[in-house]
């Protein structure tokens, strides 16, 4: 009995020649592929480059915040001449991030800008990328220093947890049970802001009575940020107030508290987008919040790496660069650019603002 | 004559009682009983009426798309395709509401249901016309139809929930107490229940998971069946599409990712056999709606989010045991019945 | 997987087929062509391919892949399935994590390996004990291994993310072989493949594998032991596992929950775009290299020409699907072929 385990192959001689050609073609192939240089090599060695190359990679591309971040930039380059493209993952992970540095490391980018994910993970994707000749700037959230020439932060990050807590302690009489809604386990820029409202709990004497029961996770995904919110409410009947750092959080939740039992009855406050929060503000459901306007992150983002790119800035501290319409910003301690203050939100103001 | 062979039976009354109280489907409501009873002796929060509205509201899409799959395990086959589909079928809501911001509730729904159901009928088609197990054919088109989802959306995304409200509000709105997308879900699940148990058809999807083969002689029109199923699977998971995009308003082009392996766990869970030919849509109606209550209960209980998924992960196994045991235990029964009829 | 659709045996008299052609000309070999094939249009047409770069990210990314798929090879050819190689991987790099972690950095890091490894060994002796002792389906029990040892790993590790690996680890791992810049790890991942090629195409035991998935009654009437098989099966797939988990914490420097998230499927895809029948009883090692390398190198082509990887996810799908279809319609078409040659052979019908 003929037990055959190999598959039959289709008998038609054509093929066989193809099939010969190929096999001549993979040795051709794999020897000139051993002693090629990189291929299509960058023509422009020269250090005084007219325009350059940026490539922006944000923590996901599917994120209204990172769009607005994205529009900003892209207008900036634009402006000056330069060449802009975003690459990124469609789901807010380290890992993903690591596949487009490389990608772009082949293609020799001039300058790479990226929110990451995690601070560790893509620093050696971003080190080679630097051995490749690429510049590499971090916006919006850091990475470690030694991977990066320069931070742009969007604001001092004192500054964002001082604002959180002070809109969520007015709200619920400097007392009760406050729990804070973030993005993912490791993003930096969260867990920056994080550290230093627990910092205010525990420092500033006015909050003693405020207590924070717990931090969870949406992962800035819609509908893990709306599920993880229910749960919140679920576990902790006593929670007076929800902090949300981040733009899909807050959207999230807003609109599960509009929809339940608990609107009005527990605050909500955060970093959100106006035109995201317009209607949360008008039905009650959320009195106040904070941002700044993201756009003006990827025009500083876009006037630094030029700076850097033409060499007049390496990114220390001190350092100062023109950065067009936001005139000339310094670069402060940890090579950290700061662009501006934040923007409290509320009934009031909301209506002049389209972000 | 032999009626006399069988031992003295009980009044019908109490037989009936006893085939539901010994059915599969029984065991995993009483799971489910239990577990809510359990956990809102210890937070009675979890059964607040808000807490009921989203235990009702969450599990709604599950229930859905758990009876379409569970239409297709029947008959031995599997979708795993169904996460892409109600991606698509989503973000088409979406793009309905963008081009045409007017178009009636019911237009919407329609155009979700054709157009999974038409996503389900190349499944079906393939799956017939090739003859391929649809392991693989359904791996392939979840691949397919996430590619398409990304390449229409982009990394754009509607919020269906915002406008027009009268959608958004859909999935608030309650009939009699009972929210509105839990209604349709229970119709879903009766109609095809009563389906599967009833109808000549229906009753033939069983018949195909027992034994393709044997099925095929019999007559039974094998390839239609099989490609009914699927259509009424996308069919289904069009549906869940469209309470989808009303209950959490954000579609885009990750929308559904790795909803599969769930709703056939959930299917599992429910007393369905992986093989075929036993179990019914009600028992993948109560498996969908255990699993997602199980997440909400755990998160009531304060238990550590962390255990969430290896409790879940514990039920699967847990429920496809009991499957085997009880199969075993009735193919020995129907041994020794056979021999004692002989 | 129990329903047999067996290529049909020809009607016509077989033509005998020499050893040579069946190698050169089989399902395998043509696999390998294709990825020649890939790689030449993907040098012509994408910008920057044609490098040594190339060489190092693409083959970097296709290691988890590869590893994992040899093990999956040999199950799906026993009839079986594992669906829980991935989640076996994120647990074993969540224990490396936290024993990392806890270790403060001072402990011996190959002892943790070796902990990493024997957990994988584990899962996969969970795995075979509920498939072969317990007799459980294999679809069924490895859906809810893949969420339960998701789950362990989310239990081990939580929220944290371990980064601060030792870097001549990172490193060793990343770095790559000078003049033709194939990562050094790609060479322990050829040896792997190399042993389980022989094993499959060159012992008892891995010939027996394909007599088992083609009919376990008639391998167990033979003399094959089936539940033994698959018992090692699954457990060198979690020790596999384990192995592809350690690399990707090293690669990326960094041990999560959610590390090597949804791999399960991709490797599946790859083994039986490879040529291995989802049935059982058919398929080769190298036609499943071939299927892995296919998939990435189209992966990378397109990541680097810019196009949406969305292009991507359809090329996939598609090449499962036409290389399962294809297959089966050809060897019907055959089959209807074959039997009116018989017909008019024996006269029933008359010659056209």
């Amino acid at each position: 009995m003929k037990l055959s385990h190999i598959t039959e192959a289709r008998p038609l001689r054509r093929s066989q020649r193809v099939l010969a050609f190929s096999a001549a073609a993979t040795a051709v192939v794999f020897a000139l592929a051993g002693c090629a240089s990189s291929g299509a090599s960058s023509t422009s060695t020269s250090a005084a480059k007219k325009s350059f190359s940026i490539a922006f990679v944000p923590k996901q591309l599917n994120n209204p915040y990172t769009n607005v971040e994205l529009s900003g930039g892209q207008k900036a380059a634009a402006a000056l001449g330069d060449k802009y493209s975003v690459v990124g993952p469609n789901t807010a992970s380290a890992s993903s991030q690591v596949s487009y540095i490389n990608t772009l490391t082949q293609k020799h980018i001039d300058v790479i800008a990226i929110a990451a994910n995690d601070p560790n993970a893509v620093c050696s994707a971003l080190n080679q990328a630097k051995a490749g000749g690429a510049k590499i700037i971090t916006f919006d959230s850091d990475t470690d220093a030694s991977c990066r020439s320069l931070f742009i932060n969007q604001v001092n990050t004192q500054s964002v947890a001082d604002v959180e807590i002070k809109q969520t302690a007015e709200q619920i009489g400097d007392q009760g049970q406050i729990a804070i809604l973030s993005a993912t386990a490791n993003a930096t820029n969260q867990n920056a802001w994080i550290a230093d409202m627990k910092k205010d709990l525990a420092t500033n004497p006015k909050y003693a009575k405020i207590q924070l029961v717990t931090t969870v996770y949406g992962n800035d995904d819609d509908t893990t940020s709306f599920q993880v919110a229910q749960g919140l409410l679920q576990s902790y009947p006593n929670l007076k107030a929800i902090i949300s750092p981040t733009t899909v959080g807050i959207a999230a939740t807003a609109r599960y508290l509009s929809t339940s039992s608990y609107k009005g009855k527990v605050v909500l406050t955060g970093l959100g987008l106006p035109n995201q929060m317009r209607q949360y503000v008008k039905d009650g459901t959320v009195k106040e919040f904070a941002l700044w306007d993201p756009a003006k992150i990827g025009q500083a983002a876009v006037y630094a790496a030029k700076a850097l790119e033409a060499g007049t800035i390496t990114g220390k501290t001190g350092d100062k660069f023109s950065a067009g319409s936001l005139g000339t910003l310094t670069v402060g301690p940890d090579n950290t650019v700061i662009v501006g203050g934040p923007t409290e939100f509320n009934a009031a103001n909301i209506d002049q603002y389209n972000f | 004559m032999s009626t006399t062979t069988s031992p003295r039976q009980a009044p019908l009354v109490f037989r009936g009682a006893r085939r539901i109280l010994v059915s599969r489907e029984f065991s995993v409501f009483a799971a489910l009983a239990l577990l809510i009873i359990v956990t809102t002796s210890i937070n009675p929060r979890f059964l607040s009426a808000q807490g009921i509205s989203d235990i009702l509201l969450n599990s709604s899409i599950f229930v859905v798309m758990a009876v379409g799959e569970a239409m297709v395990i029947i008959t031995r086959n599997v979708d795993l395709s169904v996460g892409s589909t109600l991606g698509l079928t989503a973000y088409s809501t979406g793009a309905v509401y963008a081009a045409f911001p007017h178009v009636s509730l019911v237009v919407v729904f329609v155009i979700g249901i054709v157009f999974g159901g038409i996503l389900g009928a190349i499944n079906g088609l393939v799956v017939g016309a090739a003859k391929v197990p649809a392991l693989v054919i359904t791996l392939g088109t979840l691949y397919i139809y996430r590619g398409v989802n990304y390449a229409w959306a982009g990394s754009n995304q509607y919020f269906v929930g915002n406008d027009p409200a009268e959608f958004g509000n859909l999935s608030v709105q309650t009939f009699y107490g009972v929210p509105v997308l839990a209604i349709i879900a229970l119709a879903a699940t009766v109609i095809f229940g009563i389906y599967l148990y009833g109808a000549r058809s229906g009753r033939d999807l069983y018949a195909i998971g027992s034994d393709p083969s044997a099925a095929r002689v019999f007559g039974i029109p094998v390839d239609i069946r099989v490609f009914g199923a699927f259509v009424a699977c996308g069919a289904l998971t069009g549906l869940a599409g469209v309470l989808y995009a009303s209950r959490f308003s954000s579609v885009g082009a990750d929308t559904g990712t790795g909803y599969e392996l769930q709703i056939v766990a959930a299917v599992v869970v429910g007393g369905v056999a992986i093989f075929g030919g036993s179990g019914t849509v009600v028992g993948a109606a109560i498996g969908a709606v255990l699993l997602t209550t199980m997440t909400g209960a755990l998160a009531s209980l304060n238990v550590s989010k962390f255990w969430q998924q290896a409790v879940v992960g514990v039920l699967i196994i847990a429920a496809i045991l009991i499957t085997r045991l009880l199969a075993l235990r009735n193919t020995r029964r129907l041994k020794v019945s056979e021999a004692r009829n002989v | 997987m129990s329903e047999q659709a067996t290529a049909p045996v020809s009607a016509a008299p077989a033509k005998l087929r020499s050893r040579g052609r069946r190698v050169w000309l089989g399902r395998n070999a043509n696999m390998i062509y294709a990825v020649v094939l890939v790689v030449i249009l993907a040098s012509i047409f994408v910008p920057f391919f044609f490098s040594v770069t190339t060489v190092n990210f693409l083959l970097i990314d296709a290691v988890p892949i590869l590893l994992m798929a040899m093990p999956m090879a040999l199950i799906i050819i026993t009839g079986e399935i594992d669906l829980s190689v991935a989640s076996t991987a994120g647990l074993s790099a969540a224990v490396l994590g936290v024993l990392w972690e806890n270790s403060h950095a001072h402990g011996n890091i190959w002892v943790m390996f070796v902990i990493c490894v024997i957990v994988g060994a584990a899962c996969g002796a969970f795995n075979g004990f509920l498939i072969t002792v317990v007799g459980l389906p294999s679809l069924a029990v490895t859906i809810g291994t893949l969420a339960l040892f998701r789950g362990l790993a989310l239990v081990v590790i939580g929220d944290d993310a371990v980064a601060d690996f030792p870097t001549d680890a990172t490193t060793f791992v990343t770095s790559t072989v000078p003049v033709i810049g194939v990562p050094v790890f790609m060479v322990f991942v050829l040896v792997v493949v190399a042993i389980f090629a022989v094993v499959l195409h060159f012992t008892p035991f891995g010939r027996a594998l394909y007599a088992l998935g083609f009919s376990k009654e008639a391998a167990s009437f033979v003399g094959i032991r089936v539940g033994r098989s698959k018992f090692t099966l699954f457990v060198i797939s979690g020790v596999i596992s384990s192995i592809a988990g350690i690399f990707w914490v090293l690669r990326y420097s960094s041990a999560q929950s959610d590390s090597v998230q949804g791999l399960e499927l991709s490797v599946v895809a790859a083994v039986v775009l490879g040529g291995v029948s989802i049935f059982g009883g058919s398929g080769g090692i190298v036609g499943v290299v071939g299927g892995v390398l296919i998939i990435r190198t189209v992966n990378y082509s397109l990541e680097l020409g810019g196009l949406p990887d969305t292009v991507l996810t359809i090329v996939t799908g598609g090449l499962l699907v036409i290389s399962v279809v294809a297959p089966s319609v050809s060897a019907r078409i055959r089959l209807a072929r074959d039997r009116r040659r018989a017909l008019v052979h024996s006269g029933e019908i008359a010659k056209p």
